[in-house]
């Protein structure tokens, strides 16, 4: 399995710390994302944005992670066989982690330059396939974990603190 | 410098098609160009129109997702009326003129005194 980290050096001890302990969240939810279906996918982010806007999250920090998961989310819409969104509300971070059925990214370092997409005739119609959703996700989590593989599923992980 | 939302819209001649949406109290100070979601989901701030032809259900979400106020359709191309009631839902006010991208752009751009 090919493996691609990015990390907040701010958040190191405490990101690395969190995903082994993996404690119980506040709030947890959970969205089904199907093949190529851009009528729902980005409700399962839009879900998360409200929940974190009513505990009071800074509209910024808001802001960021509405695009990384949006840009994720839509990711495993556009570009996999359908998967999943679990979201993890904590006091002070969220935790969202997509997994979906496969095909996987060959060559994640690839597919994490801004540019460079494998997006069909459909995907551009609807807007997407410039390349820069996972260079977007890099710019606004403060950690950006994605395993995958050709063949396999893809698990694409994002943290991001808000206290 | 900011302007009012409301004489923009008024000067391009812009329909609007979410009048349920108060934005009577809107002001923006910048607009953003793209038909690429993830560009301006990268790059569009608050207080931006967003000048686009792309009327998907998603340019809604992208608006959301980046506080955009107000989506501005050139060409006269309007949304179905699922994409509306979305922004409705969202609060966010979508317009339509007739006119290109590029002056829609230029007519913002010469009000801000850029
Ligand atoms: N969940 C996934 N499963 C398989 N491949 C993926 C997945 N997510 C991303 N990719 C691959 O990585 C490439 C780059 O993704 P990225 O989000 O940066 O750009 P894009 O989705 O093609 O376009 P944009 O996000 O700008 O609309 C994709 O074109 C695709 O080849
Ligand atoms: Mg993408």
């Amino acid at each position: 399995m090919a493996e691609f980290w990015n990390i907040n050096p701010a958040y190191e001890k405490a990101a690395k710390a969190f995903l082994q302990e993996k404690p119980e969240a506040e709030v947890t939810l959970e969205f089904d994302i199907e093949v190529k279906d851009f009528v729902n996918a980005g409700k399962g982010s839009a879900e998360v944005k409200n929940v974190l806007k009513r505990l009071g999250v800074d509209p910024n920090v808001l802001r960021r992670i509405a695009v990384a998961s949006y840009e994720a989310e839509i990711n495993v819409a556009a570009h996999s066989n359908g998967g999943r969104m679990n979201s993890f509300v904590y006091d002070d971070m969220v935790y969202i982690r997509f997994e979906d059925k496969g095909p996987g990214i060959s060559d994640i370092r690839q597919a994490m330059v801004p540019g460079w997409s494998t997006a069909d005739d459909l995907v551009r119609e609807m807007g997407f396939g410039a390349g820069l959703g996972l260079p977007n996700i890099q710019k606004n989590a403060d950690l950006l974990h994605i395993t995958s593989e050709y063949g396999e599923s893809t698990i694409l992980e994002i943290i991001i603190y808000y206290a | 410098m900011a302007v009012n939302l409301k004489d923009y819209l008024e000067l391009i001649q812009a329909e609007i098609i979410t009048p349920d949406v108060d934005i009577s109290s809107v002001s923006i100070t910048d607009g953003y160009v793209s038909d690429m979601l993830s560009d301006v989901m990268g790059t569009a701030k608050e207080g931006q129109v967003w000048i686009t032809i792309m009327r998907h259900m998603n340019t809604v979400a992208v608006a959301s997702m980046t506080s955009i106020p107000c989506v501005v359709f050139a060409k006269g191309l309007k949304p179905d009326a699922a994409v509306i009631e979305r922004a409705i839902q969202e609060e966010i006010c979508l317009a339509v003129s007739d006119k290109q991208v590029f002056d829609l752009a230029g007519m913002l751009y010469k009000m801000l005194g850029k």
